[in-house]
């Protein structure tokens, strides 16, 4: 069972790599960068809906938010736009203090004690 | 593709050790057992995953202004990301989330009783 669990995660890997780099050669380069985090963000969202606990739920959004700000740092550099890095900043700020609150909140405690 | 300059082939190899941390660091998100566990592979992808990313965009397009705020953006991530990673753990440690069966150590559980 272990051993099947291993084989269809490889597969799916591999297939996606070789979708990716091989099968579509007329996509720009840094567009296939993009690829690999939205699919990486695809592994959040599992843990996102699969996660028993709460505090899974809140790591999962946490990296999220981590992966959002490399997608927007490659496509600053693709489209040549700087703004989309302030984007990123932003987002980390917002993922930042929404983290904390919700780790206190978690925790049992108010938010000014 | 067109030929590149040196600092931009630099600025993608860093891209590129930040996308394998990126993914590494997901993969020990969705595989691993335990939430703590699961943390401890999911703030590698801060350290160097999406800095590298930032550090890769500065030596690409060198000290413009996508290059500072690149660097802002890096500086900031690496400052406040091991906060929260602590607070989450802490409070998941407090409000009784059981880890996984085969921990031999709980040294926090032991220094609260004391």
């Amino acid at each position: 069972m272990k051993v099947i669990r291993w084989l269809i995660g490889l597969i799916i890997i591999l297939a996606f790599l070789i979708i990716n780099f091989v099968v579509f050669t007329e996509i720009p380069f840094n567009y296939k960068l993009i690829n690999i985090l939205l699919f990486c963000s695809l592994f959040v969202l599992i843990r996102v809906v699969m996660g028993p606990t709460v505090a899974d739920r809140i790591v999962a959004i946490d990296i999220l938010g981590i992966l959002i700000i490399g997608v927007c740092a490659i496509l600053a550099i693709s489209l040549d736009r700087s703004f989309y890095i302030d984007i990123g900043i932003a987002w980390g700020l917002q993922s930042f203090i929404g983290s904390l609150a919700l780790a206190k909140f978690m925790e049992g405690r108010s938010l000014d004690a | 593709m067109h030929s590149l300059a040196v600092n931009q082939i630099i600025g993608y190899v860093f891209i590129g050790i930040g996308l394998i941390f990126d993914f590494f660091g997901v993969l020990g998100l969705v595989r691993l057992p335990d939430v703590y566990n699961r943390l401890q592979a999911a703030t590698k992808c801060v350290t160097f995953g999406s800095a590298g990313i930032l550090i890769g965009v500065l030596i690409y397009s060198g000290f413009t202004a996508m290059g500072f705020k690149a660097l802002i953006c890096a500086i900031f991530i690496l400052l406040t990301s091991p906060v929260s990673a602590h607070a989450i753990a802490r409070a998941a440690h407090r409000s009784g989330i059981k880890l996984t069966d085969k921990t031999i150590i709980d040294l926090y559980q032991e220094d609260k009783k004391n």
